[in-house]
């Protein structure tokens, strides 16, 4: 299968990692990857940020880089840019009056897929140790993102995916469908709530004892580990794509510095 | 009436009265998360609601269905809505009931305070309701030398205290029971100094303390849950029995309703009285329901009165992206799982309505640019609890960014200097419209590496990004960016020398 | 313009979208598969669930049943229309004499007062219909249910329910209701969860509620 490759933005510039995982994680399944040089951004932060007009040609960028017959399935390590791709660009160029980008923004959104989404659904992934070889002998908790479990409606297919891993220890963490209080610009325009419902996620997380907290949207792992950082917790934040990728032979460190198949450190 | 629009006024006309955050939702939070009683009283209550919630809404394997069901009949209503209110004039005026109109709160109070004058009487006994609550009519009857009495004990508690109620379903859901029992003592002229705090003990010195007004009460005033178009019928939901004194024993009822609050038919009760009492208290069905239609000769009151009320709803009808607000029928399910209002409660959002239906309702009703209304669609992280909450399906996340939408719209001008955001966004704009306007900026990574320095984190950053950084750290970027590493690396010809770069 | 015309030319100002009513979905549930055993036994649990006192007699010894739970009662209310038999165990009707029951009639001709409802010890009336699934009595103001007030200042109610009344679920009372009737829908005593949402029972309403199925 010819799969293309969504990185988003934040995964693009700060976690190229999770996008290299992801890679590696299709490749090792025998599958080609291409990466439509032209893509950028879904344009959520505009979306939710009230910013229609300035989101219309962010929304027209993506779906003029992915609206080819180059590949059967796009991907994105990513819940709420596939959400944003698969739920928000109709309703933009709809209000910006734009049929014609409407119609090709719902072709590009029902060929989009979440990796989990990928990886269960149409790859038939349900053992990563025995599928994709994934170890990982490390203490896990998991936070189900609020765009994937509720947009999305992703359930338990990250979870299971991490389960399945080789060596992990997985904890279950309390009040696991609260936000953590990202919401994109809403953690700078309301920065209090926000830090008040992070700073109650990371007190979860440290109650569960695991290592690291893992989840399917860099976004929110940002903002939950940055919270953690600054508190001094050694609790880190990975995502789930590098715990798939990371194997016996190649291992990903808690840190996340990651050695990965076709690449360097 | 015809469907012609020629000569119509010009919508939308907003609603007025207590609908309005006073000051922008992130000052009201920061003051009310401040609030460590307010915050364990709140967490609290709404982790005990939610959790009921849940166990009875999982008892019924059709609850999907009877939320699309609930969801279109609202919708169909709206969509019908000047044949089903004429219906509903007609059937309940056939039975002895009186139907005032009312374009606004001033106009409401106005009839109301005229219709107890006639009576004669100056006390007025009150069932809870959020539209009489939305018109400040307490507040006016005062002024007007008439007491208005409230009888649900969350109310009673509030009005006891002066103070104001920050939820739509459990006014006082902000106190607790030992600060309750001190309101009790401070502010109840025959109670027993012995009382404890026992919900028990302070629920029966509220029965005591209103048992005697209800007894005499000559008039009463209350809202109304629904209104049945096909029979004429209102209802009132409740659980304390104070709605039924005031329903039954006075000689006068005046109840004052929205114009959105009706239903088609008798027979969509099945659907709301099944989604209401789930959704809001918890419970299978609330202990008590009342139905009465115009006058019951020798039944209850015989001079019934009903106001029906605009004061902005019109408004919000208009907005095709935002009219579905009106299908709310004020369960509090989205605030119960709000993880913005668990933290600031009602409060913070000033207006009558908060949490997320108020965050869309309010500026729905008043316009995005009354008073701060405009900070409320802000206030959310757009979770999508709500949603999956609501009853009738309300899409809440997407009114809040229709709204915020709204907002940036109201505020473009050619005059006006942008604000940060304005500037963080077009920029943004620009990075994001293009892959090589990416990738340039990207190339830029390593400086942001540099600001990290040895502990590779950024602690401060100025502006609106100083938001982010009082409570969280940015982790140093990586040297390479995603798209340089493909170009660079993984698609690199064979045999082509790596450049070594070091990835964090 | 009259306020009226104009909210209702405000109205049409904004539909003028001319939004389409969409069909109603009706697939929830509207008639149970439960057997009348079944449903008796849900309401019994859902009844108690709320704090009410239940007891299941076979019809003929209601009047007995009934003068059990009056003992210690010197009056009661009922409406014209309640069933005279039901009240045929209760010693020496209408007496004054000690351990005897007081019953006072609420009639049409003959309207109790809020004052000498609210002296009598308890209410006792028939219900139209009630609903297994929620738990929830009826009373529609028939003869046999009488006016709203009497069941309500009473501060027990004691409600005699025939088991052939119980439906499954809320659908299908309602179709069995007259709208325009002043209906009361009963689901436990009255009770608050305004409290730190914790329920308790017994605020304006009776505090207590009996009920009696008869089979």
């Amino acid at each position: 299968m010819k799969i293309a490759l969504f990185a988003t933005c934040i995964v693009d510039a700060m976690y190229p990692r999770t996008a290299r995982a992801t890679v590696t994680i299709l490749e090792r399944l025998g599958h080609e990857v291409v990466f439509p040089q032209g893509q950028a951004c879904c344009g959520q932060m505009h979306v939710n940020s009230g910013y229609f007009k300035e989101a219309l040609p962010v929304v027209a960028n993506h779906v003029k880089a992915f609206d080819t017959d180059d590949y059967d399935v796009a991907v994105a390590p990513s819940g709420s840019c596939v959400a944003s791709v698969k739920h928000q660009h109709e309703m933009v160029a709809r209000r910006c009056g734009d049929a014609a980008l409407e119609a090709r923004a719902a072709v590009v959104g029902a060929k989009t897929y979440e990796l989990s989404q990928l990886l269960t659904d149409v790859l038939g992934i349900s053992n990563a140790a025995e599928q994709l070889g994934s170890y990982f002998p490390h203490k896990v908790t998991y936070h189900p993102s609020c765009h994937g479990m509720r947009l999305l409606r992703l359930e338990d297919r990250q979870l299971n995916l991490l389960a399945s891993v080789g060596g992990i220890e997985m904890v279950a963490l309390p009040e696991a469908d609260q936000c953590c209080g990202f919401g994109g610009t809403f953690s700078m325009k309301n920065a209090d709530v926000s830090s008040a419902m992070n700073a109650d996620k990371a007190a979860n997380i440290c109650g569960t004892g695991a290592e690291l907290c893992s989840g399917g949207d860099a976004s929110c792992l940002l903002h939950i580990g940055g919270g953690l950082s600054r508190q001094g917790s050694e609790v880190g934040t990975l995502h789930f794509a590098e715990i798939l990728a990371s194997t016996l032979e190649n291992p990903v460190t808690v840190t996340g510095e990651v050695q990965l198949a076709g690449g360097k450190r | 009436m015809s469907n012609t629009f020629l000569g119509m006024p010009t919508l939308p006309v907003f609603g007025h009265g207590n609908l309005n955050a006073t000051e922008p939702f992130p000052k009201a939070a920061r003051r009310e998360l401040a609030n460590t009683q307010l915050r364990a009283n709140l967490g609290h209550a709404t982790h005990t609601i939610r959790d009921k919630r849940l166990k009875v809404v999982a008892e019924l394997p059709d609850w999907e269905e009877l939320r699309n069901a609930g969801s279109a009949i609202k919708n169909a209503t709206m969509a019908n809505l000047p044949a089903l209110l004429e219906q509903f004039e007609a059937n309940f005026t056939a039975r002895g009931g009186i139907i005032h109109w009312a374009r606004d709160a001033q106009e409401a109070n106005e009839i109301v305070t005229d219709l107890i004058r006639a009576t004669g009487e100056t006390e007025v006994v009150k069932v809870k309701s959020m539209a009489t609550q939305e018109i400040g009519l307490n507040e006016y009857l005062e002024e007007q030398g008439i007491a208005a009495f409230e009888t649900d004990l969350a109310e009673l508690i509030v009005q006891l205290d002066h103070d104001k109620p920050s939820h739509i379903l459990v006014p006082a859901i902000h106190k607790n029971r030992s600060q309750i029992r001190e309101i009790f003592l401070r502010e109840m002229a025959d109670v027993d100094p012995a009382l404890t705090d026992d919900p028990a003990r302070l629920a029966e010195a509220a029965r005591k303390h209103l048992r005697k007004k209800f007894l005499s009460a000559k008039v009463a005033v209350s809202g109304a849950n629904f209104g049945l178009a096909d029979t004429g019928t209102l209802t009132v939901v409740e659980s304390e029995g104070n709605g039924r004194m005031c329903l039954t024993l006075p000689e006068t009822l005046i109840t004052v309703m929205g114009i959105e609050k009706l239903l088609p038919s008798w027979t969509d009760l099945e659907v709301f009285m099944q989604l209401l009492p789930r959704s809001s208290t918890g419970e299978r069905m609330n202990p008590y329901t009342s139905l009465w239609t115009g006058v019951t000769p020798g039944d209850g009151p015989q001079n019934v009165h009903l106001v029906m009320l605009d004061n902005g709803r019109t408004a919000a009808l208009a907005d095709e992206m935002g009219r579905t607000a009106l299908n709310c029928i004020r369960c509090s399910a989205c605030m119960n799982v709000c993880p913005v209002y668990e933290r600031t409660g009602g409060h913070a959002y000033g207006s009558t309505y908060p949490g997320p239906i108020g965050a869309i309702l309010s500026p729905l009703m008043t316009g995005i640019k009354s008073e701060e209304n405009n900070s409320l669609p802000y206030a959310s992280s757009l979770c999508g609890a709500c949603y999956d909450a609501c009853p009738v399906k309300i899409n809440i996340p997407e009114i809040l960014v229709h709204l915020r939408g709204e907002d940036v719209d109201s505020k473009r001008s050619k005059t006006k200097a942008p604000t940060q955001m304005d500037l963080m966004m077009k920029g943004a704009q620009w990075a994001f419209s293009s892959g090589s306007h990416l990738n340039l900026l990207e190339k830029g990574l390593p400086l942001g590496k540099l600001v990290a320095g040895r502990n590779k984190v950024i602690k401060k950053l100025p502006g609106l990004a100083a938001g982010w950084t009082q409570s969280r750290d940015i982790p140093a970027p990586p040297s390479q960016s995603f798209r340089q590493w493909w170009a660079t690396e993984h698609q690199a010809p064979a045999g082509v020398e790596h450049p070594e770069g070091d990835q964090a | 313009m009259s306020a009226r015309d104009d909210v209702m030319s405000r109205i049409k100002s904004a539909l003028r979208d001319s939004p389409i009513a969409p069909e109603i979905p009706r697939n929830y549930s509207r008639t149970s598969t439960m057997n009348d055993e079944q449903r008796l036994e849900q309401l019994v649990d859902r009844l108690i669930d709320y704090k009410a006192n239940v007891f299941v007699v076979a019809a003929g010894q209601a009047p007995v049943k009934l003068a059990e739970l009056l003992a210690g009662s010197s009056s009661i209310v009922v409406p014209h229309g309640l069933p005279d038999s039901w009240l045929s165990g209760l010693p020496s009707i209408g007496g004054n004499d000690a351990g005897t029951v007081a019953v006072q009639v609420d009639s049409p001709e003959r309207r109790l007062t809020v004052e000498e409802l609210d002296a009598v010890d308890a209410v006792v009336t028939a219900a139209a219909v009630a609903v297994a699934e929620t738990g929830t009595i009826m009373l529609d103001g028939s003869p046999s249910q009488g006016r709203r007030i009497i069941s309500l200042v009473p501060d027990r109610h004691i409600c005699l329910l025939q088991a052939r009344d119980i439906v499954g679920l809320l659908p299908e009372a309602i179709a069995r209701l007259d709208a325009t009737a002043p209906q009361t829908w009963i689901s436990g005593p009255s009770a608050t969860s305004d409290i730190e949402l914790e329920r308790v029972e017994g605020v304006h309403g009776p505090r207590t509620l009996d009920v009696l199925i008869l089979t």
